[in-house]
């Protein structure tokens, strides 16, 4: 028996005994169940199923431990409200937070992180990872580490300016409605419920074959698209705001309905459109994805990781990673933003204990 | 009545803590109550004094957030600090009830009241599903609602408030508890309806010899429903005694201050000149919001300069309408509204800034008057920047001007937010606003209905100084006779979007009156213990409330 088995098992079962003697129930019930399932585990899958389990363990205590500690350095440098609010945080909203920072300094630092061009061949085609390309070269033996970098630029800044725009005609048309009411109100609402009734993808491709895909089409269109869900949310909130005492006030007072918009109206619906805004932020940048898988969304030679994986996946087929690792960025930085944004609809929905 | 055996609840050194702002805070200091079988205790206080929550303890239960961090509470000899929850929803519904003070939240809008009625028998297995139906059509009587027999088959929404109140007495009753706490049962109904409810608690829990704890900031309710009055100051036992004594004697200042509230009242002004021109005149108005079923029928009434027209009647009458239509929201089908002798346009959105700026509203709920994302300094400062053109220090020492008007130091308050204010000062902030625009005519819709008895009348006192010194006129709606009688030189009776009476103050309050004001008059609470029996014996069970109405 190798010490590796040993060691595991003796750390497992000795963990157990201290999370029992300090009556930790839920400590105790985890590692408890993970030793039953590690026995059975280790008889069927043997040695490499159980590191796969340690190393899994460990990424999950690596992000616990990065969240933690990046939730106490906020804690320690912001100050007021936003510090309390961070103090209360749960650990998977700091994790995402921290995430969510890492791909922005990626983003905006590409060229200097990067340590080749984006459309630079480097070695051969399909070369596999060491210490010159860090995750082996593509199809062309461009450098994927370096794609995977100005990716983020890319596919981020973009999905970025596209949801900005979104929500700039959404929110404006969506509040305007709720404020003037009537007719007008009408005929918003019916356009864009004919918009919405149109599948998604099959309008994006439908429009951008018909207007040629070069990088503001696409922002401009998949930015049309995600104008009606955000105009029935902005609807919605300020529908319930139109109806309160203090907006009448203003309105009686004689106050132009932008006035009424900005100043009365946003910022008591900012709550859930942000929280909307993060959600519709991931569909939009799989949706660029997704248009890029399918060679509509950016052109090469520009990095973007829904074409990253449509250029590798014939490596799929022989066992690699390499194709999983732009899926896995688009996984990772999906699930960072919706723990973030669970958080502050937590926040906004005054589910607070 | 006081012997040892008799006693059902025994509540010692009672302490409830509350979590805010990460810290356990003590909300409720050590309170005592001993309570007797088929006794009634009222407890009242301010908002905040711990009346409802010291309420709930009393079940066993404390609200989210908050939590029993001491003393004792024994029901018929069980600690219910300490009994496992099974056991504490085993007693809930069954030996111990509550009534809510809003029966329309508290009932599930999409069950049959018989439905909800019968649930809790029926759980704790007490009578089976058809003996539990047949006993509530016989409560449903005893509490004198219309129809018992066919009522309880209707949904909430489709019975009035004081019926739906009644309803949730009878199915308090359903299992037949040893104890009910009621929770401000008839604070949000109207005064006409409140007396049926009132009358209609005291008989049922007479006739099964329940005991009650009575929870209310109104004194004169109090008085004809407890045995023995407590009062409660910010978590404190301020005194208890007997009814009686406690109205005849108050020991503590505090009590006697309570005791005072109503007092304030203010001479009436003398009537305008013959030729004087009303600020506000309302001429055979109709309204309608759909535009076909009138909600008002030719309403009219002068309001003139200094002056105070009260508005009166009860919820639906359309006493509010009658506002929006002054101010333009709701256009008028027939009749005008005249300002300073000049007819105004019927929509808002046609009137000129001049004319939306000399007529300003006062909302009831400060809380959803006030933009909650707005500092003091916006919401004040707005209007005088909108109205005034005024800018930077002008703007400023205007907005100090207006929070000196109404008595809030400015340096302390100019940068908050309304929810780090009270009811009260929210409801001055609310005050400030209008005064902003620099008005000549305030509506003040129900202003401090939402309010204690104390700061309401602070808030009378400042409305009062305010229209001596700035001669506005005030257009008063309000449901509570007593603001009427305080603050009013002119009252305006309606009923069903018309208006029944109406003459200064001074010849309203004296007899002969109108029926409907006669049921209005007689049906506020006085502070006399006897007042309810004496009504009852005068005018008969049938010519209060609802019932009286049938009469006219």
């Amino acid at each position: 028996m190798s010490p590796f088995i040993v060691g595991y098992y003796a750390l497992l079962i000795g963990a157990t005994c201290v999370a029992a003697y300090f009556k930790n129930r839920t400590a105790f019930l985890l590692l408890f169940s993970l030793m039953l399932a590690s026995f059975v585990v280790g008889l069927v899958g043997g040695e490499r199923a159980l590191w796969t389990i340690t190393v899994v363990a460990a990424l999950i205590a690596a992000a616990a431990g990065i969240a933690f500690t990046f939730r106490e350095f906020l804690t320690i440098s912001l100050k007021g409200e936003a510090q309390k609010a961070i103090k209360s945080a749960p650990l998977t909203a700091t994790f995402g937070l921290f995430m969510i920072m890492i791909y922005i300094i990626a983003a905006v630092f590409a060229p200097i992180i990067a340590p080749f061009g984006e459309a630079e061949v480097v070695g051969s085609s399909f070369a596999p990872a060491d210490e010159v390309m860090l995750l082996g070269g593509d199809q062309l033996g461009r450098d994927m580490f370096s794609r995977l970098v100005y990716g983020a630029r890319n596919t981020v800044g973009i999905a970025l300016l596209t949801t900005c725009l979104a929500f700039l005609m959404g929110t404006t048309l969506g509040l305007l409605a709720a404020v003037k009411g009537g007719w007008f109100d009408q005929i918003l609402a019916r356009s864009v419920d004919v918009l919405m009734s149109i599948p998604t993808l099959v309008f994006s491709l439908l429009l951008l074959s018909i207007f040629g895909t070069n990088t503001s089409t696409l922002v401009i269109v998949i930015a049309i698209i995600y104008v009606p869900p955000v105009f029935r949310l902005a609807r919605a909130v300020a529908g319930n705001i139109v109806v309160m005492d203090y907006i009448e006030a203003a309105r009686l007072r004689g106050e132009h309905s932008w006035h009424l918009i900005v100043r009365e109206i946003l910022p008591n619906a900012s709550a859930p459109l942000i929280a909307e805004f993060g959600l519709r932020f991931c569909f939009v940048f799989l949706l660029i994805s997704g248009l890029s898988f399918l060679g509509l969304g950016l052109q090469p030679p520009t990095a973007d990781w829904g074409s990253m994986v449509k250029e590798n996946a014939t490596l799929i087929s022989f066992g690699e990673v390499t194709p999983l690792i732009p899926a896995g960025a688009i996984a990772l930085l999906t699930v960072s933003i919706n723990f973030v944004v669970d958080w502050m609809l937590y926040r906004s929905s005054g589910l607070k204990t | 009545m006081t012997r040892e055996k008799d006693v059902l609840l025994k509540v010692r050194d009672l302490r409830i803590e509350a979590f805010a702002d990460d810290k356990w805070f003590e909300i409720v200091h050590g309170v005592d109550m001993t309570l007797h079988r088929g006794e009634v205790l009222g407890l009242i206080g301010e908002s905040g004094a711990g009346k409802s929550t010291i309420g709930l303890a009393a079940m066993g239960f404390a609200r989210d957030g908050c939590r029993i961090s001491g003393g004792s509470v024994e029901f018929d000899g069980i600690e219910l600090t300490t009994s496992p929850r099974a056991d504490l929803r085993a007693l809930r519904g069954a030996r111990i009830a509550y009534v809510a003070q809003s029966a329309a939240a508290s009932f599930n809008p999409s069950h049959k009241l018989i439905d909800q009625h019968t649930e809790a028998p029926v759980h704790y297995r007490i009578k089976k599903r058809l003996e539990s139906q047949e006993d509530a059509m016989e409560l449903y009587a005893k509490l004198r609602l219309p129809n018992p027999e066919e009522i309880g088959f209707r949904y909430p929404h489709q019975v009035s408030g004081g019926q739906l109140q009644r309803a949730m007495t009878a199915m308090a009753m359903s299992c037949r508890p040893d104890l009910i706490i009621f929770d401000e049962p008839t604070t949000a109904l109207d005064v006409t309806t409140q007396i049926e409810v009132l009358a209609s608690i005291r008989d049922i829990v007479d006739q099964f010899n329940t005991a009650a704890i009575y929870i209310t900031h109104d004194l004169a309710v109090v008085a004809q429903m407890a045995d023995t009055i407590k009062v409660l100051l910010r978590g404190d036992e301020v005194e208890e005694s007997d009814t009686r004594t406690m109205l005849d004697s108050p020991k503590e200042d505090y009590t006697k201050s309570l005791w005072a509230v109503r007092s304030f009242e203010r001479a009436q002004k003398p009537l305008p000149a013959k030729d004087e021109v009303p600020v506000v005149s309302v001429k055979d108005v109709d309204a309608a919001y759909d535009g076909v079923n009138k909600i008002l029928y030719d309403v009219s009434f002068d309001i003139y300069a200094g002056r105070t027209v009260a508005v009166v009647g009860e919820s639906g009458s359309g006493k509010s309408t009658t506002a929006r239509v002054i101010t333009g929201l709701l256009p008028q089908m027939k009749g005008e509204v005249a300002f300073k002798g000049e007819v105004l346009p019927p929509r808002y959105q046609d009137r000129t800034k001049d004319q939306l700026r000399q007529a300003q509203m006062i909302y009831q709920m400060a809380d959803t008057a006030l933009n909650p994302k707005s500092r003091i300094c916006d919401l004040i400062g707005r209007p005088a920047a909108f109205y005034g053109d005024l800018k930077g220090t002008e703007l400023k020492k205007r907005v100090d001007e207006l929070l000196d008007l109404i008595e809030l130091e400015p340096k302390k308050y100019y940068f908050r937010y309304p929810s780090e204010l009270s009811g009260g000062q929210k409801q001055r902030i609310g005050i400030a606003r209008a005064l902003a625009a620099d008005p000549t005519f305030i509506v003040c819709d129900e202003v401090t209905s939402a309010l204690d008895q104390l700061v309401a009348e602070g808030i009378l006192r400042l409305l009062d100084n305010l229209q001596k010194e700035l001669d506005l006129a005030y257009m008063f709606i309000t449901h509570d006779l007593a603001t009427v009688r305080s603050i009013a030189d002119h009252v305006v009776v309606m009923k069903q979007g018309r208006v029944v009476e109406q003459g200064p103050k001074d010849e309203m309050f004296t007899p002969p009156h109108d029926p409907y004001t006669d049921l209005l008059l007689s049906s506020v609470p006085e502070m006399d213990p006897d007042w309810l029996t004496t009504l009852l014996e005068e005018r008969g069970v049938d010519n209060v409330g609802e019932a009286a109405h049938k009469h006219m």
